[in-house]
């Protein structure tokens, strides 16, 4: 009942953003931190869940703004479209890969999946249908109304998807799923022998954790007015995707979305203020930091704090 | 199609050499993964920064590949500092070490990164060198020598891996390590330290492999991007900790390299080697040489 | 979210506060940019801020523009095309500066364009390519020599018809410039009557070159037009000393971006000889103020450890800088259309030559040098700074040698 209200309070907020603020820039920004929050959410259902870390989230990203691109050029199709359409495609590729990778040990799903982005950059740089190398220029649409910017409608656009995002992984966290992915993490061998299903739930994982990302990509051509191979596909992505649960906290719902919020949001804000080479750096050090001293995240931080206040308070009566 | 067969020898030989460079940068990763399984993202970071030395030495004049060898005993310090910490902060407490593992060495990657941009700026480096730019002629056949003396190194690592880990104590005990933790700490040898013998000496492998890097061609800090990809494929379609069987997945994909690139559309390239990766990965996860 | 707005807010009152500080005489006018500092551009990218920073420095010794002090603000986007667009309206929306650079080259570009059409901005371009193309936006002023892709290649095919060639091969990097100009050379080569013998893109990260030279050798070209990013420039070129392209090739190179940076000339070094390649400018090219600026340049380069000679980017930033001067002086106004406007229709005078525009808002008459490395010896830096390590073959008012053919005499082999 909490998440739901909080959902409601989110989706209030959202509106009454889009509706009062008036810099674009505000949007600009705001639609990357959102972005980073549904990659985050999405990378968390497999690796935070399960355990099994997705080097390749800009595999799933690009597949998903290039099939927005390819579907747009062709047949300008509209937005809700474009995004369905980017989640079925790189659900099936998750499909695919997790078919191919998931019976394995999780350091080798982490190389194949390295391995699926440098295919799939390749493939893009190879269609010409696409823009191949030297990228496509898209010309947007006027925006839907109510909205007056398209740039706020995006940004509108990824506070549902992140909203939905959060939503779906908190259900999976909580239902069965969840507990047989969290099985597979502690022991797979374990898992195996009480009867979970490991490698049908892994690959489940995999396939939602790649349509949201594929979602998350779908918006980009439009948010740019330009897509191409190099950036689509870059390993920034995958960076953000897997810092942040692991900034934030792996094991709770919440955690990728404070570590992608306090992520994202920190880099916006040092790309416009300090400006340079600090900006990888500060994922590099916070990452290593919170991996080494607070491996439960942020999340585990906060909880620590409450017992210890509790015990305390506990003490003092 | 005529011209496919008579160029088709040399695209071999060029592939052989490339081969060979591509086994030497992922030796070390052959250690320290393929025997010690720690997930060492880093690895070709660590090597570029093994670059980035050996350039500062070449500056004052040293030989590139001299320079290599005598960054090899403090990056083997290094290693060992490297695997004590990473062995304190995750193996030791059990549980879960693998995704925080990977993602630790991830940023340690990262800082790596950054720290050269900082200290050498964006530009790329190079060295010079009597063996760079120039070829040895066979006949109608020239061989470029940097790719010669990388292949040269190549060798030579996997001859003295191969025999120390045969022939000496504690090359066996790292092997045993590998396969049978157990039953070494039974015969009353530390794992742990063994290991971080083992990490230290694939650092320091590694820093002759980063020498070898900046001979064959330029370096730039974000290079380690690119070899990440590819020293994972050899290690695993090497099957994990085989040396001889390094050498032989660093030809498998350097020849299809070199045939890809001189023959048919050179753009699918990439995709080719790591197309076969994947199809090693699902279909003979064991990798092609291993047990 | 929140926390955002909250900072905004903090960010735009501390704007504020120093805005009324300065505004005790007259505010100043604030031009804004996002340029790349770090990632494939940025090693460029540093050379070209210092140029322009150099301008502003210049402008306000001599007491800004229309008596108002020169503000420059610049953000690091990367080389990241998804930063720019953020970048741009943090400029215009909290920084409210009065005008805006484009970031140098065109991937970073690119995203940019549909928001300075829409908003009505003039955009001075920063040696992008053709980036205007799809938007067709016409307060867009390009700094770069090139119009459109055949402008790039123009001299070197010249140069190659005149010693008689017949056959082409092309060797192309997989990434956007490349295949741009390599369409372009496609192109003129065709309609030359050339015949391609060899065409072949390469990938990215690609470490030996020595099996396609094996293969353009055996192909028996008489010119070989490469288009080849920093690092595959290097690698080519030491690939092209140990394999060899054969005795048929009269001309060798074109598009190869990477040999006009110092520390890759430098490091080369006799391997550049009888390598006709393109250039922004070389020493020897008579324009009025260049050779006083780059001696001005030579001296901050070394402090601030950015690319030392700094012939092919810097003097055409500062002559970004040149262009907003001549037209706010002229119009008294800062206006964009009003500037545009000014911007299209007169000749602009910089220390890179004279400019006009086009409709396209790229050179009327593109001047893309085509030289050739000439008796260039190992280890020799100051051996760049003077007419005659690379003779210009193109634009013919510029000419400073003939091309000497083939290319392994002009190696002196």
């Amino acid at each position: 009942m909490r998440f739901w209200l909080g959902t409601a309070i989110a989706a209030a907020a959202l509106a009454t953003v889009a509706g009062t603020v008036k810099y674009e820039y505000f949007f600009f920004a705001g639609y990357t931190v959102l972005m980073f929050v549904v990659l985050a959410t999405a990378w968390n259902i497999l690796g935070g869940y399960a355990g099994y870390v997705n080097f390749g989230t800009p595999a799933f990203f690009g597949l998903g703004a290039y099939t927005a691109a390819v579907l747009y050029k062709a047949t300008a199709l509209p937005l809700a479209l474009q995004i369905a359409a980017a989640a079925t495609m790189a659900g099936l590729l998750g499909l695919a890969a997790g078919l191919l990778t998931l019976r394995l040990r999780g350091i080798f799903f982490a190389i194949a999946t390295i391995a699926l982005v440098v295919i799939m950059e390749t493939v893009f740089i190879n269609w010409r249908y696409a823009g191949g190398a030297t990228g496509l220029q898209l010309l947007r649409p006027a925006p839907i109304p109510p909205f007056e910017s398209y740039t706020k409608m995006l940004f509108v656009v990824m506070g549902v998807m992140a909203i939905a995002a959060v939503a779906i992984a908190r259900y999976i966290e909580r239902s069965w799923v969840g507990r047989g992915l969290r099985a597979i993490r502690d022991s797979e061998e374990a898992a195996e022998a009480n009867g979970v299903p490991t490698l049908r739930l892994k690959v489940f994982a995999c396939v939602v954790s790649g349509a949201l990302m594929g979602a998350a990509g779908a918006p980009m051509p439009m948010y740019l007015s330009f897509i191409e191979p190099a950036s689509t596909f870059n390993l920034n992505y995958a960076v953000g995707a897997l810092a942040s649960p692991m900034i934030g906290g792996t094991a709770h719902w919440a955690g990728p979305v404070i570590g992608a919020m306090l992520l994202a949001s920190l880099q916006q804000i040092v790309t416009v203020t300090v400006s340079n080479e600090i900006n990888v750096l500060l994922v590099g050090v916070l990452l290593v930091i919170f991996i080494v001293a607070a491996p439960e995240g942020i999340i585990g931080l906060a909880q620590k704090l409450r017992r210890k206040l509790a015990s305390r308070r506990k003490a003092a009566r | 199609m005529g011209m496919f067969w008579e160029l088709l020898p040399e695209a071999i030989l060029f592939g052989i050499l490339l081969g060979g460079f591509y086994a030497a940068v992922s030796m070390g990763l052959s250690v320290s993964f393929g025997l010690l399984d720690v997930p060492n993202v880093a690895h070709p970071a660590i090597m570029v920064f093994g670059s980035y030395c050996t350039y500062l030495l070449a500056q004052q004049g040293l030989d590139p590949i001299v320079a290599g060898v005598l960054l090899m005993p403090p990056f083997f310090l290094l290693g060992m500092a490297v695997y004590r910490f990473y062995y304190e902060a995750f193996e030791r407490r059990g549980a879960e070490a693998g995704v925080r593992g990977i993602a630790f060495f991830f940023g340690v990657a990262l800082i790596i990164e950054v720290g050269l941009i900082l200290a050498f700026g964006v530009d790329q480096r190079m060295v010079e060198a009597a063996y760079v730019g120039v070829a040895a002629s066979v006949g109608e056949i020239r061989i470029p020598l940097r790719m010669l003396v990388a292949f040269g190194v190549a060798v030579v690592l996997t001859v003295a891996l191969t025999l120390y880990m045969s022939r000496t104590f504690t090359g066996r005990a790292i092997k045993a390590v590998a396969q049978d933790e157990p039953a070494l700490r039974l015969m009353g040898a530390d794992p742990v330290r063994i290991k971080q013998w083992a990490f230290g000496i694939a650092t320091g492998v590694s820093a002759l492999a980063g020498a070898m890097l900046i001979i064959v061609g330029p370096v730039e800090p974000a290079l380690d991007r690119v070899y990440i990809g590819r020293t994972f494929a050899v290690v695993v379609l090497a099957g994990l900790g085989s040396m001889t069987g390094t050498v032989a997945a660093g030809l498998i994909l350097g020849i299809s390299e070199s045939i890809v690139l001189m023959q048919f559309g050179a753009s699918w390239a990439p995709a080719v080697s790591f197309a076969l990766l994947l199809a090693v990965l699902g279909f003979r996860p064991q990798g092609l040489f291993g047990r | 979210m929140r926390r955002i707005r909250i900072l905004l807010a903090m960010l735009g009152a501390a704007l504020l506060a120093a805005a009324g500080i300065a505004t005790a005489q007259q505010p100043p006018i604030k031009i804004g940019m996002s340029m790349p500092q770090t990632g494939t551009l940025g090693a460029g990218g540093q050379a070209a801020l210092l140029a322009l920073r150099m301008w502003v420095d210049d402008v306000n010794k001599k007491g800004g523009l229309l008596g108002r002090k020169v503000d420059f603000i610049v953000y690091d986007d990367q080389t990241n095309p998804a930063l720019t667009p953020g970048i741009y309206t943090k400029l215009l929306d909290v920084d409210k500066v009065d005008l805006i650079i484009a970031p140098y080259g065109t991937v970073p570009t690119a995203p940019i364009m549909p928001l300075v059409k829409q908003r009505g901005l003039l955009l001075m371009g920063n040696f992008s390519f053709q980036v205007n193309r799809t938007v067709k936006h016409d307060m867009w002023f390009n700094n770069s020599p090139w119009n459109d892709a055949s402008s790039w290649s123009d001299g070197f095919f010249r140069a190659g018809q005149k010693l008689g060639a017949k056959t082409v091969a092309f060797l192309a990097a997989d990434q956007e410039f490349a295949q741009n100009l390599a369409n372009g050379a496609r192109d003129l080569a065709g309609k030359a009557g050339l015949t391609t013998v060899y065409n072949q893109n390469y990938p990215p990260a690609t470490v030996d070159f020595s099996s396609m030279i094996r293969a353009i050798r055996a192909a028996k070209p008489d010119m070989v037009f490469v288009m080849s990013y920093p690092n595959d420039s290097v690698a080519i070129v030491r690939a092209v000393n140990e394999i060899g392209v054969g005795p048929s090739v009269k001309l060798f190179g074109g598009g190869m971006v990477g040999l006009q940076f110092t520390p890759n000339m430098v490091s080369l070094g006799r391997m550049l000889n009888g390598i006709v390649n393109y250039n922004s400018y070389v020493p020897g090219i008579k324009y009025p103020g260049i050779e006083d600026f780059l001696k001005r340049y030579a001296k901050l380069a070394a402090e601030a450890r950015v690319d030392p000679l700094g012939f092919y980017l810097p003097p055409f930033n500062y002559a970004i800088g040149q262009m907003l001067e001549q037209a706010i002086n002229a119009t008294k106004s800062l206006d964009h259309k009003v500037l545009a406007n000014y911007l299209r229709k007169n000749e602009m005078k910089t220390i890179v030559g004279p400019i006009r525009y086009g409709p396209d808002g790229e050179w009327a008459t593109p001047r893309v040098v085509q030289a050739q490395f000439r008796g260039v010896v190992d280890k020799n830096m100051d051996q760049f700074r003077k007419p005659g390590t690379q003779v210009v073959l193109y634009p013919d008012q510029y000419k400073t040698g003939d091309v000497i053919a083939p290319f392994e005499k002009a190696r002196g082999k």
